[in-house]
């Protein structure tokens, strides 16, 4: 019989911890089948974020980091600059990536660091319980924000693909989400563009990933996927903002 | 060998480079920016790189990457800056990978000043960061040891898996003295296998990292780490000797400090007085050992300091109450004149008879 479904050769295996219905996940795995699908695993490096993520070395099967808190970026263009001829990413959350970490995110972005940043968009602190991110949507109640999030405490939710997009050395970022199949298709057609974009030289290359977190949200996984469908997408558009052929032409 | 006149900072990046070092990254902060500065212009010609980070925490955190990827990598900063990088030099040496970090250091706390000051001496053989952690800290009393052992820093980081810091002070980064760059002394080095470069499809992945969330795993951990620090104690503790023999009154002080007490010490001699010092080169380790040597004439030690009493902390553990230990320091980037030194070696002996 034909064989017509194997695991990803770019997992360890290792069961991971993640709750039942997180799309952690799927976005692990889709990061796994373009490494393989491009023959990359053996010349990986992965930097794993401090958030859920925080044990994805044991998870992906090439080499591995395990960053400081928001860090990963500056880790990975210490790893990049000795090993130019390697594929470096990182993967982050959004407490990570989006609060403790933008400088190094920014200044990554900036510099063209020919690194992919896997960005997990989840609206919220996973790892430490549900508290509020800077991500995390208007009105939405978090362990932080228990009475929903108040723009006129805490300001509104960080649009990081726009915010880099401006970015000259930015040369691929996008969003996507993992909400249905459908999505997690064209995810992973952003995220083998985004390695292919690294392999190519062109710089920086970015995939925001709108992901769920049933377990601190308070929702079935069901409905955590609604959520970010109904929710999240309003608020951070799908799409391209930014691919290398607008590097020359649209920002000369 | 050649003789070169040049200025601590650039001396030292120059040792870097001697010593091996490809990769540097780091963030402008006075009194260090020669450091940066010198590596921008030579790093490239020596087939490495130099990237100026956004900040000091990304230096230490790209150190901290390039390192893993088993490249010989420094940073350098100084105190406010160092204050930074403290979160990433433990995780470092959680992770066991080798890094030099340089430390010129100024007046504290804050912002404090740009003078020269050696009111990091806490920082730098305690540490800010978390953890049950240590790293072997050199601090120089020229130029020429400076560069000696910079350049050796690198063997001695390979060698322990752990970072090695150069203490200096902004004096020691701004003076210029001759300096020859001597061959290195060499370690036998294990090939770095734990590093990632990769794995070919040819070995298991190589994982760097400081996580250990079983609580037994994470004790064995520390206790390797221990031992590895017990073996620094017994075997890379140095320290320098002056008129100690026969001295009443023996000196503790490095770096700077150290070369105003030496001229203290021959004036205090020429009128009779027999002083002496303990020079520590290795702040950590400190030198225990040093003390367990003086003889029974001595009848007090004192630590001269630019701060208002750090380093005196660690002389009082070493003394162990065989003897009283006063203080002198100057603090904020002033310099003790040699004549304070003297006058306050006096009124000691004057309490101790
Ligand atoms: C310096 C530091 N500050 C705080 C923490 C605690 N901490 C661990 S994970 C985390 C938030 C992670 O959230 P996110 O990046 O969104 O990842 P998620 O868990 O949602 O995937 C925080 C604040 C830490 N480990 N280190
Ligand atoms: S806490 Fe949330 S983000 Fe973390 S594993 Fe569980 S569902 Fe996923
Ligand atoms: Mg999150």
């Amino acid at each position: 019989m034909p064989t017509v479904f194997e695991p990803t050769k770019g997992l360890t295996g290792v069961e991971f911890h993640y709750c039942p219905g997180c799309t952690h996940g799927v976005i692990h795995r889709l990061v796994a089948e373009v490494l393989e699908e491009m023959e990359e695993l053996g010349n990986s490096i992965g930097v794993a974020p401090v958030g859920c993520a925080v044990l994805a070395y044991k998870y992906f099967n090439c080499d591995m980091h395990e960053a400081a808190h928001g860090r990963a970026p500056a880790m990975a263009t210490g790893v990049k600059r000795v090993l130019p001829d390697k594929m470096v990413f990182s993967y982050q959350g959004d407490g990570d990536l989006a609060s403790i970490g933008t400088a190094e995110i920014v200044h990554a972005a900036g510099r063209g660091e020919n690194i992919t940043v896997i960005f997990v968009n989840n609206a919220i602190y996973g790892m430490t319980g549900g508290q509020m991110a800077p991500t995390t949507m208007v009105g939405q109640r978090t362990t932080t924000s228990p009475l929903g999030r108040d723009p006129r405490q805490v300001g509104y939710p960080l649009r990081i693909s726009e915010l880099l997009a401006t970015i000259d050395g930015a040369a691929f970022v996008e969003r996507v989400s993992v909400h249905n199949p459908a999505n997690i298709r064209k995810a992973k057609k952003a995220i083998r563009n985004a390695f292919d974009c690294q392999k190519q030289r062109s710089g920086f290359s970015l995939v925001e990933v709108l992901s769920n977190c049933p377990t601190n949200w308070g929702m079935s996984p069901l409905e955590s996927l609604d959520w970010v469908k109904e929710a999240m997408i309003p608020y951070y558009p799908l799409g391209n903002f930014r691919r290398p052929e607008m590097q020359e032409s649209e920002h000369a | 060998m050649e003789k070169v006149l040049m200025k601590g900072n650039e001396a030292i990046a120059q040792a870097a480079i001697h010593g091996g070092c490809r990769y540097f990254f780091g963030y402008p902060i006075t009194p260090q920016n020669e450091i940066p500065e010198y590596m921008s212009r030579e790093m490239p010609k020596a087939g490495g790189v130099f990237l100026q980070a956004e900040s000091e925490v990304a230096a230490i955190n790209m150190v901290y990457g390039a390192a893993g990827a088993g490249a010989r990598v420094m940073t350098s900063s100084s105190s406010p800056g160092i204050a930074l990088k403290q979160e990433g030099i433990s995780y470092i040496v959680g992770s066991e990978v080798p890094c030099v970090i340089v430390n010129i250091s100024r007046g504290g706390p804050g912002l404090g000043g740009i003078q020269p000051a050696q009111s990091d001496y806490n920082q730098s053989t305690r540490g800010g960061g978390n953890g049950d952690y240590n790293m072997i800290v050199f601090a120089p009393a020229n130029i020429q040891e400076a560069v000696d052992l910079t350049a050796e820093a690198f063997e001695i980081a390979d060698f322990y898996r752990n970072p090695v810091m150069i203490l200096g002070d902004g004096m020691i980064g701004q003076m210029m003295e001759p300096v020859v760059f001597h061959e290195t002394p060499k370690r036998e080095l294990e090939p770095k296998t734990w590093a990632t470069t990769g794995t070919g499809g040819k070995r298991a992945p190589n994982i760097i990292n400081s996580l250990h969330l079983d609580p037994a795993n994470l004790e064995k951990h520390n206790l390797h780490l221990q031992q590895k620090y017990a073996r620094m104690r017994a075997e890379e503790t140095r320290y320098e000797l002056y008129q100690a023999d026969d001295a009443e009154l023996v000196f503790v002080a490095y770096g700077t400090a150290s070369r105003i007490v030496r001229n203290a010490i021959i004036q205090l001699r020429e009128t009779g007085v027999k002083a002496g010092m303990i020079r520590p080169i290795s702040v950590w380790p400190f030198p225990q050992a040093a003390f367990d040597q003086l003889g029974s004439q001595v009848r007090a030690l004192m630590s001269v300091e630019l701060s208002c009493g750090q380093m005196v902390d660690d002389v009082r553990i070493a003394a162990a109450g065989r003897w009283p230990v006063g203080f002198y320091g100057r603090s904020g980037g002033m310099i003790p004149a040699q004549h304070e030194i003297v006058d306050a070696c006096r009124s000691m002996l004057e309490e101790v008879a």
